[in-house]
């Protein structure tokens, strides 16, 4: 497995904690992702996942605690600073810059995104985008207003969106909420194909299937701890967090 | 792309050749004290839509860019006899830096808090200068018009084509944002700021650069309006008038298009002008609370966001 190798993290998470107020939604949490992982995020409503999610992408300020991210301390970075250095994600409800069509919205990522210094032409640009929309299965939208796609497609957006930061750490937050399971199945293979291509990927899921299917080492949080983590089966086979998650 | 660039300095250049010879032709007065306050509100709304309209960050503070390039003026006539292309460099400068100052406040705040901060802008700006006896206090100032240059036979002249030269450079600007990387960052920031910042966006340096063009472009309007009334006053020059017409003008022109603002300065400062001449100047108030209903009700997105919805509705019937 690849969790039994020695290698640098890519991302670590040292004694995170973040509060809201007298709440506390994260506690002491941490946690090392190797390169090419598929990690699935697992817990009940209310256990922290999304709130995890914003501290790794900076959307949230955390103290105490660190971030690593590929050996450099980013916990103090803005948001934008982060998906420069290789960390892109979806949102739980799809955030799609509404004005603008599928191909503007893959055009902003590529505009600023990009750590590169050398000039890149429209044309380099344009050729960038279609290949990452014809992965995706979104060639044929490209330029369709983002107010016409389905809920699957702006699901696939969001991800062709965060795909063309060119990250090393894709975090998909609930990219499959409220899709039918042929459309979870389509969504999946995505996720996969994307982890083949050298991308670290943490999945958060409600969908048990999909995150069995898809994760090489998963995590459980309930009420902002971590309760369990490795191996799926050996999480799922967890009494805590069959007690937690699943009701039992 | 690059075909329209052509097409645009090409029209840039026969609108300040036309306003050359205007001043070389013409030997009424009027055309170019009415002209002057139409330019004028040009730059105004075109400056303000680079915030409130790529951005979507409505200010209420154009007055108080407005005034200071005003007392800009005045202030480098007054101590040091500064000559106009002086006046109008510094105000520009200092607008920069007023709206880097206003954006580093305020900017984290988000849609209405921003708006409210801008009128306070305002308020303590006028109230600063109202009590500056140097510059002429709550009672105002005279100021003296130095002799005008050539090829310009009166000083109102030189005064349009330089405020002509203005809206070039505005309006260049303008057109530039909105087709570069900053233009699609603001648009991108206007639609979901979190979403944004997460495709990497660097959205406070972004709100930061529209707002220091936005006031210098403000300031720099307000610079020669010293030497057009040959007096200034805080009341006046610190009018929320021109907060208002520079909102108005934006959104009824539309602030999808660099454009928009430009139309709607034109038709609403054109009939104020009208207006001001064959009722009375109170009803060009009036005129503009009514049309900003109207168009708030009727068409959203302004005369720009009319015309592109005809078109796309021509296309989808053709196709």
């Amino acid at each position: 497995m690849i969790s039994s190798e020695i290698r640098t993290p890519l991302l670590r998470i040292s004694a995170l904690t973040k509060r809201f107020g007298g709440f506390t939604a994260l506690d002491n949490v941490s946690v090392e992702i190797p390169p090419r992982e598929r990690f699935g995020l697992i817990g009940p409503n209310g256990s922290g996942k999304t709130t995890l999610i914003n501290c790794i992408s900076g959307a949230f300020r955390t103290e105490p605690g660190t971030v690593m991210f590929r050996d450099e301390d980013i916990t103090r970075l803005q948001p934008h600073m982060r998906t420069r250095r290789g960390i892109a994600r979806s949102f739980q409800l799809p955030r799609p810059f509404r004005s603008m069509t599928v191909a503007e919205n893959l055009m902003v990522a590529l505009d600023f995104a990009m750590a590169t210094d050398e000039p890149v032409s429209a044309a380099q640009r344009r050729d960038a985008m279609m290949s990452i929309l014809t992965q995706m299965g979104l060639a044929s939208k490209a330029d369709v207003s983002v107010t016409k796609l389905s809920q699957v497609e702006l699901r696939k957006m969001e991800l062709a969106r965060a795909m063309a930061t060119h990250p090393k750490l894709l975090i998909s937050d609930e990219a499959m909420a409220g899709l039918s399971s042929s459309e979870v199945d389509e969504v999946l293979d995505l996720l996969m194909s994307l982890a083949d291509h050298d991308i670290t990927i943490i999945m958060i899921e409600h969908i048990m299937q999909a995150v069995m299917r898809f994760s090489d080492r998963v995590m459980c949080l309930d009420a902002g701890r971590i309760i369990a983590i490795g191996t799926p089966s050996e999480v799922m086979a967890n009494q805590r967090v069959q007690e937690a998650y699943l009701g039992t | 792309m690059k075909r329209n660039g052509i097409f645009f300095w090409i029209g840039a250049t026969l609108f300040l050749a036309a306003a050359l010879l205007m001043t070389q032709v013409v030997g009424n007065q009027y055309p170019f004290f009415a002209g002057y306050v139409i330019l004028q509100f040009i730059i105004l709304a075109v400056a303000w839509s680079i915030l409130g309209g790529y951005a979507g960050y409505v200010n209420f503070g154009t007055s108080a860019f407005f005034g200071m390039g005003v007392y800009t003026a005045v202030f480098l006539a007054k101590a040091v006899g500064a000559p106009l292309a002086v006046q109008i460099a510094a105000a520009a400068v200092v607008g920069g830096l007023m709206g880097f100052a206003l954006g580093l406040l305020t900017l984290r705040m988000q849609g209405i808090f921003f708006s409210i901060a801008t009128i306070a802008l305002t308020i303590i700006i006028e109230t600063s200068m109202t009590n500056w006896r140097y510059v002429g206090g709550a009672a105002g100032i005279q100021i003296q018009r130095p002799p005008v240059t050539e090829p310009f036979r009166n000083y109102v002249q030189m005064l349009f084509f330089v405020q002509a030269l203005l809206v070039v450079l505005a309006v260049a600007i303008s057109r530039y944002i909105q087709n570069s990387w900053i233009g699609r960052g603001l648009q991108a920031l206007k639609d979901d700021e979190l979403a944004a910042e997460c495709t990497g966006v660097p959205t406070l340096r972004l709100k930061l650069l529209a707002c220091v063009i936005s006031g210098a472009l403000m300031c720099a309007a307000g610079a020669p309006a010293a030497m057009y009334l040959q007096y200034a006053d805080p009341a006046s020059a610190f009018n929320l008038n021109y907060s208002v017409s520079a909102l108005a003008m934006s959104l009824i022109g539309g602030t999808a298009h660099w454009a928009g603002p430009i139309i709607g300065a034109i038709l609403l400062s054109t009939t104020q002008q009208l207006l001001t001449v064959t009722i009375s100047s109170e009803v060009n108030v009036l005129l503009l609370g009514v049309m900003l209903v109207l168009f708030v009700v009727g068409a959203p997105e302004g005369i720009i966001g009319l015309i592109q919805k005809v078109r796309r509705n021509r296309n989808g019937g053709a196709g």
